[in-house]
């Protein structure tokens, strides 16, 4: 299998900051607000290169959300930021009425999404963001796996039209896409080419992911292992050409298995070629206090689960 | 310029046209309609600066943002009757396939319309997104807003009305439509907006207030007044007292006809007080 370096641990919020920075220097249209968590969202390069392109909001999301569309009206592209769960459920009606339904080319930028945001717990742990999300007529949403594909995403994003959501994360880890990757919307990477079984996984998940094919390539299984950044659009394309080819799927994603990646693959699988398919995910839970890997040892969501998934997949075929 | 008897006459169109919608489809909101009538022709017709023809970014030009949606109606005629779409297409209103839809949308394209709104409080973060938007692009036009008293009762409001006075959002004037009514009875039953416009003031904008927001001539001045405010460091409010149903005497001193139809013998009684000036559509 096609074997991936870790460059050296990074969180993916510093992607989306540094993406932010080569925004502020290369396109005037774009701006940013924030709702009090400038550091959380590694964005003061930005902001003090470009002080008269950042909105601070203060503690209002609700604010945040429909000023962002207004900006739009004029040309500008707006980049609001704040932790996933306070830049989607605290504000849905906000960006289903204002952006989404208003066509706003809004790009809501999230970061500490999902249970590796840690110690804080559950409150602040959203694993519904993407079902949330996805469920809005236009809206694009992308989780990107490492520090350099954030940062390319974020990059992407200023030039598609129309709202995006981006969702990230706080930990820092494995930093192993190539650095130049060109980040294309909605076209799912192939990481590693197998024959048995498909891994199909997104955001954090990703890496350990390419971990589990590793240790199944020790026991004789030949995993093929799809980076699915994009939940929507999706790539049904590469979901249906890898499943003809394995027979059986995992997917993979650091959210609730409701409304999540796995589920849009199922729609997929089920409409087209249906197939034997195990999701790594958490089971309609809220999370809680931890650091963020024993939460996903604890929750389920690492290459040991996704291993041990795999195994049951294969048993199904 | 069009004179005062003219913009009157456009008033009284209005509410005709107001009327027959909501009858036409036996649903629609002509109580708070016909409540900013006034207004609405004022702005349009007297104190906006506005493009020939319509596009969403509104460059060099002033722009609107309706928050209260629900008075679609007079919204809808307003923009007709100044030419942002055909009139026949108001026979339209509320049917399938059409542009205007129960509540504003940009979703069918119609022209003059820049957010959706419908559900309530959100106007006015957008206006003031829109006021930025301005600023930045160094275009020296105005952002107007309107907003229902009821609609005060929203959390977002006082989230955009701190954010404006903090970040001298002053290129901004927010109407707010004091009827004192809203679906379930009067505002300050049913949850007290107190002194709106002393809100405003200790939120760090700059009032004014209309006494008689259905006097045409009143409303004017007041909207001039408040734009000679504008460019001074803070957002300008403007809280305007109206009556609900305005121009139909049995549909005044009352919030029975917030969101209610007339029936045939109704409308007739109501179009029989509001004299067909320019023409029906």
């Amino acid at each position: 299998m096609t074997k991936y370096t870790d460059q050296g641990k990074q969180d993916t919020r510093s992607g989306y900051g540094a993406g932010m920075t080569e925004l502020g220097r290369t396109n005037p249209n774009v701006v940013a607000l924030c709702a009090d968590l400038v550091g959380s969202l590694k964005i003061e390069t930005f902001i003090e290169e470009n002080p008269e392109r950042f909105f601070q909001v203060g503690i209002a999301e609700a604010n945040m959300m429909g000023i962002a569309a207004g900006l739009t009206i004029g040309g500008k592209i707006p980049f609001a930021s704040s932790f996933a769960n306070f830049a989607t459920g605290r504000v849905y009606d906000q960006i289903r009425q204002s952006i989404a339904y208003s066509d706003k080319n809004v790009k809501i930028c999230a970061s500490h999404a999902g249970l590796t945001l840690g110690e804080d717990g559950a409150t602040h742990q959203i694993l519904e963001d993407i079902g949330l999300m996805k469920m809005l007529p236009g809206m694009t949403v992308i989780n990107p796996c490492d520090f350099n594909q954030t940062k390319a995403a974020t990059i992407a994003i200023a030039v598609h039209h129309g709202p995006v959501y981006l969702r990230f994360g706080r930990p820092k880890v494995a930093n192993f896409t190539p650095v130049d990757q060109k980040f294309e919307i909605g076209k799912a990477l192939m990481l590693s080419e197998g024959t048995d079984v498909t891994i199909i996984a997104t955001g954090h998940l990703v890496w350990e992911s390419l971990m589990a094919a590793e240790a199944l390539e020790n026991q004789g299984i030949s995993a093929e292992v799809i980076n699915m950044h994009t939940i929507k659009p999706l790539d049904d394309k590469a979901i249906l050409d890898s499943v003809k080819k394995t027979g059986c799927v995992v997917t993979a994603e650091e959210h609730n298995y409701l409304g999540g990646l796995g589920e849009s693959v199922a729609r997929v699988l089920a409409t087209h070629h249906p197939t034997p398919q195990e999701f790594i995910a958490t089971q309609d839970t809220f999370g809680e206090s931890g650091t963020p890997e024993q939460l996903m040892e604890k929750y389920g969501l690492n290459n040991k689960a996704i291993e041990a998934a795999v195994l049951r997949v294969l048993k199904r075929k | 310029m069009p004179n005062t008897q003219e913009l009157q006459d456009l008033v009284y169109q209005v509410r005709r046209d107001i009327l027959r919608m909501v009858h036409k489809v036996n649903s629609g909101h002509p109580g708070g309609s016909l409540g900013c009538t006034e207004f609405m022709v004022a702005l349009y017709n007297e104190i906006m600066e506005l493009k020939e023809g319509f596009d969403m970014d509104g460059i060099g030009e002033d722009v609107f943002f309706l928050s209260n949606g629900h008075i679609s109606p007079v919204f809808y005629s307003v923009l007709a009757r100044r030419g942002y779409f055909p009139l026949e297409e108001l026979n339209t209103f509320r049917l399938i396939n059409s542009r205007l839809q129960g509540h504003p949308t940009t979703h069918e394209g119609l022209p003059g319309v820049r957010i959706a709104s419908g559900s309530l409080g959100q106007g006015m973060s957008v206006a003031i997104g829109a006021a930025l938007a301005k600023k930045l692009n160094n275009d020296d036009h105005l952002v107007f807003s309107l907003h229902g008293d009821g609609e005060l009762q929203e959390g977002q409001n006082w989230e955009a009305i701190m954010f404006a006075a903090g970040n001298k959002v002053d290129n901004l004037i927010a109407t707010v439509d004091r009827n004192g009514q809203q679906i379930d009875g009067p505002t300050e039953k049913v949850l007290p907006l107190g002194d709106v416009a002393e809100k405003f003031r200790v939120f760090g904008w700059d009032v004014l207030e209309v006494e008689h927001g259905n006097d045409l001539e009143r409303v004017i001045a007041g909207l001039k007044e408040a734009k000679s405010r504008t460019g001074n460091g803070k957002p300008v409010c403007m809280v305007m007292d109206t009556e609900m149903g305005n121009g139909v005497d049995f549909m005044m001193h009352t919030h029975a006809w917030h969101g209610k139809a007339p029936s045939d013998e109704q409308l007739a009684t109501a179009l029989a007080q509001n004299p067909e000036t320019l023409g029906d559509y």
